[in-house]
Protein backbone atom coordinates (compact mmCIF):
# COMPACT_ATOMS: atom_id res chain seq x y z
CA UNK A 1 0.00 0.00 0.00
CA UNK A 2 1.76 3.17 -1.20
CA UNK A 3 0.58 6.70 -1.94
CA UNK A 4 -0.82 7.56 -5.37
CA UNK A 5 2.29 9.39 -6.55
CA UNK A 6 4.47 6.60 -5.18
CA UNK A 7 2.30 3.94 -6.81
CA UNK A 8 2.46 5.38 -10.33
CA UNK A 9 6.21 6.06 -10.24
CA UNK A 10 6.85 2.66 -8.63
CA UNK A 11 4.72 0.87 -11.25
CA UNK A 12 6.38 2.86 -14.06
CA UNK A 13 9.76 1.82 -12.74
CA UNK A 14 8.65 -1.84 -12.64
CA UNK A 15 7.32 -1.75 -16.21
CA UNK A 16 10.46 -0.13 -17.57
CA UNK A 17 12.57 -2.75 -15.73
CA UNK A 18 10.26 -5.50 -16.93
CA UNK A 19 12.26 -7.54 -19.41
CA UNK A 20 9.25 -9.22 -20.97
CA UNK A 21 6.75 -6.33 -21.31
CA UNK A 22 8.10 -5.19 -24.65
CA UNK A 23 7.85 -8.68 -26.17
CA UNK A 24 5.22 -11.37 -26.40
CA UNK A 25 4.08 -12.58 -22.99
CA UNK A 26 5.81 -15.47 -21.27
CA UNK A 27 3.69 -18.07 -19.51
CA UNK A 28 4.59 -19.64 -16.19
CA UNK A 29 3.02 -22.46 -14.20
CA UNK A 30 3.38 -22.50 -10.40
CA UNK A 31 2.82 -25.91 -8.86
CA UNK A 32 2.58 -26.05 -5.06
CA UNK A 33 0.10 -27.43 -2.55
CA UNK A 34 0.64 -24.42 -0.25
CA UNK A 35 -1.76 -21.57 -1.18
CA UNK A 36 0.59 -19.02 0.40
CA UNK A 37 3.50 -20.16 -1.78
CA UNK A 38 1.27 -20.15 -4.89
CA UNK A 39 0.26 -16.57 -4.07
CA UNK A 40 3.79 -15.33 -3.42
CA UNK A 41 5.41 -17.04 -6.37
CA UNK A 42 2.59 -15.94 -8.71
CA UNK A 43 3.00 -12.36 -7.55
CA UNK A 44 6.76 -12.38 -8.07
CA UNK A 45 6.34 -13.78 -11.58
CA UNK A 46 3.52 -11.38 -12.48
CA UNK A 47 5.60 -8.45 -11.26
CA UNK A 48 8.09 -9.12 -14.05
CA UNK A 49 5.42 -9.66 -16.68
CA UNK A 50 4.67 -13.37 -16.71
CA UNK A 51 1.15 -14.63 -17.27
CA UNK A 52 0.76 -17.16 -14.45
CA UNK A 53 -1.35 -20.23 -13.91
CA UNK A 54 -1.30 -22.34 -10.77
CA UNK A 55 -1.74 -26.00 -9.93
CA UNK A 56 -2.18 -27.48 -6.45
CA UNK A 57 -0.31 -30.70 -7.10
CA UNK A 58 1.69 -32.61 -9.67
CA UNK A 59 -1.33 -34.34 -11.19
CA UNK A 60 -3.04 -31.00 -11.93
CA UNK A 61 0.15 -29.81 -13.60
CA UNK A 62 0.45 -32.92 -15.74
CA UNK A 63 -3.25 -32.70 -16.66
CA UNK A 64 -2.76 -29.12 -17.82
CA UNK A 65 -0.07 -30.25 -20.26
CA UNK A 66 -2.25 -33.19 -21.35
CA UNK A 67 -5.02 -30.75 -22.31
CA UNK A 68 -2.57 -28.86 -24.53
CA UNK A 69 -1.57 -26.00 -22.23
CA UNK A 70 1.88 -24.64 -22.92
CA UNK A 71 4.19 -22.82 -20.57
CA UNK A 72 7.62 -21.37 -21.04
CA UNK A 73 8.57 -22.23 -17.48
CA UNK A 74 7.27 -24.38 -14.63
CA UNK A 75 8.09 -23.83 -10.96
CA UNK A 76 7.31 -27.02 -9.11
CA UNK A 77 7.44 -27.96 -5.43
CA UNK A 78 8.97 -31.31 -4.51
CA UNK A 79 6.55 -32.46 -1.80
CA UNK A 80 2.87 -32.41 -2.72
CA UNK A 81 -0.07 -34.74 -2.15
CA UNK A 82 -1.70 -36.76 -4.98
CA UNK A 83 1.43 -36.51 -7.17
CA UNK A 84 4.71 -35.07 -5.94
CA UNK A 85 7.12 -32.92 -7.89
CA UNK A 86 9.46 -35.80 -8.72
CA UNK A 87 6.73 -37.94 -10.27
CA UNK A 88 5.15 -34.96 -12.02
CA UNK A 89 8.48 -33.91 -13.53
CA UNK A 90 9.12 -37.44 -14.79
CA UNK A 91 5.63 -37.53 -16.30
CA UNK A 92 6.05 -34.14 -18.00
CA UNK A 93 9.38 -35.14 -19.52
CA UNK A 94 7.91 -38.46 -20.66
CA UNK A 95 5.24 -36.39 -22.46
CA UNK A 96 8.10 -34.50 -24.16
CA UNK A 97 7.28 -31.26 -22.36
CA UNK A 98 10.04 -28.87 -23.38
CA UNK A 99 9.28 -26.13 -20.85
CA UNK A 100 12.05 -25.16 -18.51
CA UNK A 101 11.18 -26.95 -15.25
CA UNK A 102 12.55 -25.42 -12.06
CA UNK A 103 12.25 -27.35 -8.81
CA UNK A 104 11.51 -25.29 -5.71
CA UNK A 105 11.99 -27.02 -2.39
CA UNK A 106 12.57 -26.42 1.30
CA UNK A 107 14.65 -29.59 1.50
CA UNK A 108 18.36 -29.05 2.06
CA UNK A 109 19.44 -32.66 1.62
CA UNK A 110 21.74 -32.96 -1.38
CA UNK A 111 20.53 -36.53 -1.98
CA UNK A 112 16.88 -35.46 -2.15
CA UNK A 113 17.68 -32.54 -4.44
CA UNK A 114 19.73 -34.81 -6.70
CA UNK A 115 16.80 -37.23 -6.98
CA UNK A 116 14.58 -34.26 -7.90
CA UNK A 117 17.10 -33.07 -10.51
CA UNK A 118 17.36 -36.57 -11.97
CA UNK A 119 13.59 -36.54 -12.58
CA UNK A 120 14.22 -34.01 -15.34
CA UNK A 121 14.57 -30.57 -13.78
CA UNK A 122 16.61 -27.87 -15.43
CA UNK A 123 17.55 -26.56 -12.03
CA UNK A 124 16.49 -26.59 -8.41
CA UNK A 125 16.09 -23.66 -6.04
CA UNK A 126 15.55 -23.48 -2.30
CA UNK A 127 12.33 -21.73 -1.27
CA UNK A 128 11.40 -18.96 -1.34
CA UNK A 129 11.70 -17.75 -4.92
CA UNK A 130 13.12 -14.25 -5.12
CA UNK A 131 13.68 -11.68 -7.83
CA UNK A 132 17.37 -12.52 -7.77
CA UNK A 133 16.54 -16.11 -8.72
CA UNK A 134 13.92 -15.24 -11.34
CA UNK A 135 15.66 -12.49 -13.33
CA UNK A 136 18.48 -14.71 -14.71
CA UNK A 137 15.83 -17.23 -15.79
CA UNK A 138 13.97 -14.50 -17.68
CA UNK A 139 17.13 -13.36 -19.38
CA UNK A 140 17.83 -16.91 -20.48
CA UNK A 141 14.29 -17.29 -21.86
CA UNK A 142 14.69 -14.09 -23.83
CA UNK A 143 18.04 -15.17 -25.30
CA UNK A 144 16.42 -18.40 -26.48
CA UNK B 1 3.12 17.55 13.49
CA UNK B 2 -0.20 16.80 11.79
CA UNK B 3 -2.12 13.58 12.42
CA UNK B 4 -0.98 11.84 9.22
CA UNK B 5 2.69 12.65 9.86
CA UNK B 6 2.36 11.40 13.42
CA UNK B 7 0.75 8.15 12.28
CA UNK B 8 3.40 7.71 9.60
CA UNK B 9 6.21 8.23 12.12
CA UNK B 10 4.64 5.70 14.50
CA UNK B 11 4.33 3.25 11.62
CA UNK B 12 7.98 3.69 10.61
CA UNK B 13 9.16 3.26 14.20
CA UNK B 14 7.04 0.16 14.71
CA UNK B 15 7.98 -1.37 11.38
CA UNK B 16 11.69 -0.75 12.07
CA UNK B 17 11.36 -2.45 15.43
CA UNK B 18 10.01 -5.61 13.78
CA UNK B 19 13.20 -5.90 11.73
CA UNK B 20 15.51 -4.80 14.54
CA UNK B 21 14.03 -7.30 16.98
CA UNK B 22 14.23 -10.09 14.44
CA UNK B 23 10.52 -10.76 14.04
CA UNK B 24 10.80 -10.34 10.29
CA UNK B 25 13.63 -10.30 7.79
CA UNK B 26 14.26 -8.98 4.29
CA UNK B 27 11.82 -11.48 2.76
CA UNK B 28 8.98 -9.56 4.45
CA UNK B 29 10.29 -6.37 2.91
CA UNK B 30 10.42 -8.05 -0.50
CA UNK B 31 6.73 -8.98 -0.18
CA UNK B 32 5.87 -5.32 0.41
CA UNK B 33 7.75 -4.36 -2.73
CA UNK B 34 5.51 -6.70 -4.74
CA UNK B 35 2.34 -4.99 -3.51
CA UNK B 36 0.82 -2.44 -5.87
CA UNK B 37 -2.54 -0.87 -6.73
CA UNK B 38 -3.64 -3.99 -8.61
CA UNK B 39 -3.05 -6.07 -5.46
CA UNK B 40 -3.29 -3.54 -2.62
CA UNK B 41 -3.92 -6.18 0.05
CA UNK B 42 -1.28 -8.67 -1.08
CA UNK B 43 0.76 -8.61 2.14
CA UNK B 44 -2.35 -8.90 4.35
CA UNK B 45 -3.59 -11.81 2.20
CA UNK B 46 -0.26 -13.62 2.43
CA UNK B 47 -0.11 -13.00 6.19
CA UNK B 48 -3.65 -14.43 6.59
CA UNK B 49 -2.65 -17.53 4.67
CA UNK B 50 0.43 -17.86 6.88
CA UNK B 51 -1.65 -17.49 10.06
CA UNK B 52 -4.06 -20.27 8.91
CA UNK B 53 -1.18 -22.51 7.91
CA UNK B 54 0.87 -21.93 11.06
CA UNK B 55 -2.03 -22.52 13.45
CA UNK B 56 -2.93 -25.81 11.78
CA UNK B 57 0.68 -26.94 11.85
CA UNK B 58 1.27 -25.99 15.49
CA UNK B 59 -1.93 -27.82 16.49
CA UNK B 60 -0.80 -30.86 14.51
CA UNK B 61 2.61 -30.79 16.21
CA UNK B 62 0.94 -30.61 19.63
CA UNK B 63 -1.35 -33.55 18.84
CA UNK B 64 1.55 -35.62 17.53
CA UNK B 65 3.63 -34.90 20.65
CA UNK B 66 0.75 -35.87 22.94
CA UNK B 67 0.67 -39.42 21.59
CA UNK B 68 1.94 -42.15 23.92
CA UNK B 69 4.32 -43.22 21.18
CA UNK B 70 5.49 -40.07 19.41
CA UNK B 71 5.99 -40.29 15.66
CA UNK B 72 8.96 -37.93 15.41
CA UNK B 73 8.98 -38.14 11.62
CA UNK B 74 5.47 -36.77 11.56
CA UNK B 75 6.37 -33.99 14.00
CA UNK B 76 9.41 -33.19 11.87
CA UNK B 77 7.25 -33.05 8.76
CA UNK B 78 4.99 -30.42 10.38
CA UNK B 79 7.99 -28.44 11.62
CA UNK B 80 9.57 -28.61 8.19
CA UNK B 81 6.41 -27.19 6.63
CA UNK B 82 6.25 -24.39 9.17
CA UNK B 83 9.91 -23.62 8.53
CA UNK B 84 9.15 -23.33 4.82
CA UNK B 85 6.12 -21.11 5.35
CA UNK B 86 7.90 -18.87 7.81
CA UNK B 87 10.86 -18.48 5.42
CA UNK B 88 8.52 -17.51 2.64
CA UNK B 89 6.86 -14.73 4.60
CA UNK B 90 10.05 -13.62 6.34
CA UNK B 91 9.05 -14.74 9.84
CA UNK B 92 12.62 -14.99 11.09
CA UNK B 93 12.12 -15.87 14.76
CA UNK B 94 9.57 -18.55 13.95
CA UNK B 95 11.90 -19.98 11.32
CA UNK B 96 14.84 -20.07 13.72
CA UNK B 97 12.85 -21.96 16.36
CA UNK B 98 11.85 -24.45 13.66
CA UNK B 99 15.51 -25.07 12.88
CA UNK B 100 16.22 -25.95 16.52
CA UNK B 101 12.98 -27.94 16.72
CA UNK B 102 14.05 -30.17 13.82
CA UNK B 103 17.27 -31.07 15.65
CA UNK B 104 15.23 -32.35 18.59
CA UNK B 105 12.99 -34.31 16.21
CA UNK B 106 16.07 -35.91 14.65
CA UNK B 107 17.32 -36.81 18.12
CA UNK B 108 13.83 -38.11 19.04
CA UNK B 109 14.03 -35.96 22.17
CA UNK B 110 10.44 -35.49 23.34
CA UNK B 111 11.25 -32.97 26.07
CA UNK B 112 13.30 -30.87 23.70
CA UNK B 113 10.46 -31.01 21.20
CA UNK B 114 7.94 -29.93 23.83
CA UNK B 115 10.10 -26.95 24.75
CA UNK B 116 10.41 -26.00 21.10
CA UNK B 117 6.68 -26.37 20.62
CA UNK B 118 6.12 -23.88 23.44
CA UNK B 119 8.68 -21.56 21.95
CA UNK B 120 7.34 -21.72 18.40
CA UNK B 121 3.82 -21.17 19.67
CA UNK B 122 4.99 -18.14 21.65
CA UNK B 123 6.95 -16.68 18.73
CA UNK B 124 4.05 -17.23 16.36
CA UNK B 125 1.58 -15.56 18.75
CA UNK B 126 3.89 -12.58 19.16
CA UNK B 127 4.42 -12.26 15.42
CA UNK B 128 0.72 -12.48 14.65
CA UNK B 129 0.00 -9.74 17.18
CA UNK B 130 2.77 -7.52 15.81
CA UNK B 131 1.68 -7.95 12.20
CA UNK B 132 -1.95 -7.28 13.05
CA UNK B 133 -0.83 -4.08 14.77
CA UNK B 134 1.22 -3.14 11.71
CA UNK B 135 -1.73 -3.70 9.38
CA UNK B 136 -4.00 -1.68 11.68
CA UNK B 137 -1.52 1.18 11.58
CA UNK B 138 -1.52 1.06 7.79
CA UNK B 139 -5.31 1.27 7.77
CA UNK B 140 -5.23 4.23 10.17
CA UNK B 141 -2.85 6.12 7.89
CA UNK B 142 -5.00 5.46 4.85
CA UNK B 143 -8.19 6.40 6.73
CA UNK B 144 -6.54 9.69 7.70
CA UNK B 145 -5.87 10.39 4.02
CA UNK B 146 -2.17 9.63 4.06
CA UNK B 147 0.02 7.13 2.26
CA UNK B 148 1.86 4.25 3.91
CA UNK B 149 5.61 4.94 3.98
CA UNK B 150 7.72 2.49 1.96
CA UNK B 151 9.98 0.26 4.07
Amino acid sequence: MIGAEGASSSKKARISENPVSKNRPYFALVVDDDPMIRRIHSMILKSVGFKVEVAENGKEAVDLFRTGAKFHIVFIDMEMPVMDGIEATKAMRAMKVESKIVGVTSRNSETEREVFMQAGLDLCYTKPLTMAKIVPLLEELQKN
Amino acid sequence: MDVVSQLQKQFIDFSSSLYREGYVDDQFSQLHKLQDESSPDFVVEVASLFFDDAEKLINSMARALEQPCVDFKQVDSHVHQLKGSSSSIGALRVKNVCIAFRSFCDAQNREGCMRCLQQVSHEYTMLKSKLQTLFRMEQQILAAGGSVPLE
